[in-house]
């Protein structure tokens, strides 16, 4: 099946052979480097003592050093915008503020407004950092919707296989024939454009995903001769599926996981950028942009702030993403 | 290779009823908060009368098996509605802008083509190099990149800024008005590099990848054992095969782009359909948006076919094996 394509943030099939998302697999720690692996910077560590899975993915994640600049970065993220209300109103002012003093707004950035002033005469920083807590939130949350759905599904579709199996995967097969940003759109229209909209419509189109990338984890992990020996002591399915499955076949639902957060981040501030997301007033990086393009000449630093602050934040998440793949050694081809 | 064709054009199918029926859902009645009648006219004041006539022409008061089978049958007719607020139909609508989409698509694709591809190449043939690390890192970051927002840097950057610095002596167009002194085909530059931007990296990161995995293969082995020269080897041997995803991945993305590049088209003001869409979102006039979705999911899904029957001619195995299932 080919018919997963559009949102290129998305693992994809490698060719029509492919079921759905096959080579998205765990190999454990047991299994050497493959000569194809694009990933084989980190070399396994070869510490003795008590080693735990985690333990080495960690110890290997802290060598990666782009990893680590994507952690220090959103942790700086969330620290800032957590502590927003401490600062920013004092230093910069409200990022609702509107100043209709003539000459307030527009300003160029200087000491008082570092990024400059919007139409409205709000300073551009204190909106920059306000919109962290919107980006952040819808990420989070979209993403969570997306793994409830994509997480129940994929296990049941991996667990069960055959009817179930089948009506899952059509389903996933549907949903990956829409465009992307249209389908959304479409959702939201029907819904009403609104903060709580935008991260429900996002989160409702990334479970196919998930739910390809967990089901072929379970299938493969599936296979696995303590699974039979649960079974035949008598473990229930529930038993099965939770002790002894799924916290081994959760790995590259984390890697995913993680850059699906920027994935939404991004969604978020097109949907906001096209008028379809986040409402005004709110400090929305992507609505931000869309305010700035009529002003894309006259007042540049408008345009500037706020997409590096996307760039920065969902490149954290990419490299996250990609430092947490190396090191926890799950096979993903792009 | 009959079989297949058969086979893989009845897998739309199933397809194409779970999209239809998404998209019926989202307009029917008592299904979402949605007004299925503000849906089909758009959101603007209406007559009662004109109310009743669209429940009578659509069925609206009918069982929702048989709204849905009316639904279906007009779609399958091409009447895809019609736009109240400008009173024409939908595909006509659309059908107007599509030329211009693909002219913006089939040089996104070149570009994307074109230097995804080189930079795969000398990416995996140089792995662990400087190249390679300037590749790897330059990929995560353009997949990171807001389309739009690079869209409104490039037209500052290579519209004003140079302009200023340059004394008007080089710059590129950012509009069709601002240019009057060049040729046409130089206003798709700035579009197609943005809309081919995030698709370029991820055809690198597939081409390095497929690249050093066929690199890794045993008639690679072979083929240097047999003394032939590392360029041979690479290009004869290697690139072949690493190629055909790659092939399919442009082609899928070719579909995508013709559906209107939606962010591009609007930070670029290109009359396309993805603008036309963005214009319609603005207006509130659902009928083209929703028009629009049908249109494009059924461009991705026919070109989707092509390219998994292009992909079945290139590879035997699909042919023979079991095929796609």
């Amino acid at each position: 099946m080919t018919t997963d394509h559009r949102d290129p943030r998305r693992p994809r099939a490698n060719g029509p052979t492919d079921v759905a998302g096959h080579e998205v697999r765990a190999e454990g720690t047991t299994l050497p480097t493959l000569p194809g692996d694009t990933h084989a910077h980190v070399q396994a560590e070869t510490a003795t003592g008590s080693r735990t899975l985690w333990g080495d993915a960690w110890r290997r994640l802290r060598k990666n050093k782009l990893a680590i600049v994507g952690l220090v970065w959103i942790v700086a993220v969330l620290i800032m915008t957590i502590s927003a209300d401490l600062w920013v109103p004092p230093l910069f002012g409200d990022p609702l503020a509107v100043n209709t003093t003539p000459g307030a707004s527009l300003q160029a950035p200087s000491l008082t407004h570092p990024f400059g002033t919007d139409k409205l005469g709000r300073d551009v920083l204190s909106r920059v950092v306000y919109g962290a807590r919107v980006s952040l939130t819808v990420g989070v949350l979209a993403v969570s919707i997306s793994l409830a759905i994509g997480l129940l599904l994929g296990a049941l579709s991996g667990y069960y296989g055959r009817f179930v199996d089948s009506l899952v995967m059509r389903s996933a097969d549907v949903f990956f024939a829409f465009p992307y940003i249209l389908f959304a759109i479409a959702l939201i229209a029907v819904l009403g454009p609104s903060y709580r909209n935008v991260f429900i419509a996002i989160g409702i189109l990334g479970w196919p995903s998930i739910a390809r990338v967990f089901r072929s984890s379970i299938l493969s992990v599936k296979e696995n001769e303590y699974v039979d020996a649960a079974r035949a002591m008598g473990a229930s399915d529930f038993r099965i599926m939770f002790r002894h499955i799924m916290p081994n076949a959760i790995a590259p639902i984390i890697v995913y996981g993680t850059m699906s957060i920027g994935g939404a981040i991004i969604t978020e501030a097109a949907l906001s950028f096209l008028g379809m997301g986040v409402q005004p007033p709110t400090p929305s990086w992507g609505l931000m942009l869309s305010d700035a393009k009529s002003l894309m000449f006259r007042a540049p630093w408008l345009t500037i702030w706020p997409g590096f602050a996307i760039l920065t934040t969902v490149l954290a998440f990419v490299l996250m993403g990609d430092g947490m793949r190396d090191a926890l050694d799950v096979k993903m081809k792009d | 290779m009959v079989k297949y064709v058969v086979r893989r054009a009845f897998q739309m199918i199933p397809v194409f009823i779970g999209v239809t029926l998404i998209l019926f859902v989202l307009r029917a009645p008592g299904v979402l908060p949605g007004d299925p009648v503000r849906m089909i006219t758009g959101e603007r004041a209406i007559s009662d009368a004109l109310r009743e006539q669209i429940i009578q022409k659509h069925a609206l008061d009918q069982p929702l098996y048989r709204q849905y089978v009316l639904y279906v049958s007009n779609i399958l007719k091409g009447d895809l509605g019609e736009s109240f607020q400008r009173g024409r139909p939908v595909l006509d609508i659309l059908a107007d802008k599509f030329p211009n989409t693909l002219r913006l698509a089939v040089a996104g694709i070149i570009i994307e083509a074109i230097i995804g591809v080189t930079a795969g190449i000398i990416s995996a043939v140089r792995q662990y190099s400087f190249l390679d690390v300037l590749v790897t890192l330059s990929t995560s970051i353009l997949v990171s990149v807001p389309v739009f927002w690079l869209g409104m840097l490039f037209q500052i950057f290579f519209g004003i800024k140079l302009k200023e610095w340059t004394g008007g002596t080089f710059y590129l167009p950012i509009s069709q008005m601002s240019s009057a002194n060049f040729p046409d085909w130089v206003h798709i530059i700035l579009p197609a590099i943005t809309l081919a931007s995030v698709s370029t990296a991820y055809v690198a990161r597939i081409m390095r990848s497929q690249m050093l995995e066929s690199m890794g293969q045993d008639y690679i082995r072979t083929a240097e054992a047999k003394g032939l020269t590392r360029r041979a080897v690479t290009f004869r041997h290697a690139l072949k095969n690493a190629l055909i995803p790659v092939v399919t991945f442009v082609g899928i993305d070719f579909g995508v782009m013709m559906g209107g590049a939606i962010l591009t088209e609007t930070v670029f003001s290109w009359p396309g359909v993805g603008r036309e869409i963005f214009l319609a979102v603005g207006q509130r006039d659902w009928p083209i948006v929703m028009g629009g979705v049908i249109v494009i999911v059924f461009l991705v899904m026919i070109i989707n076919l092509l390219v998994d029957l292009s992909y079945a001619l290139l590879d035997p195995r699909i042919r023979y094996g079991g095929g796609a299932e």
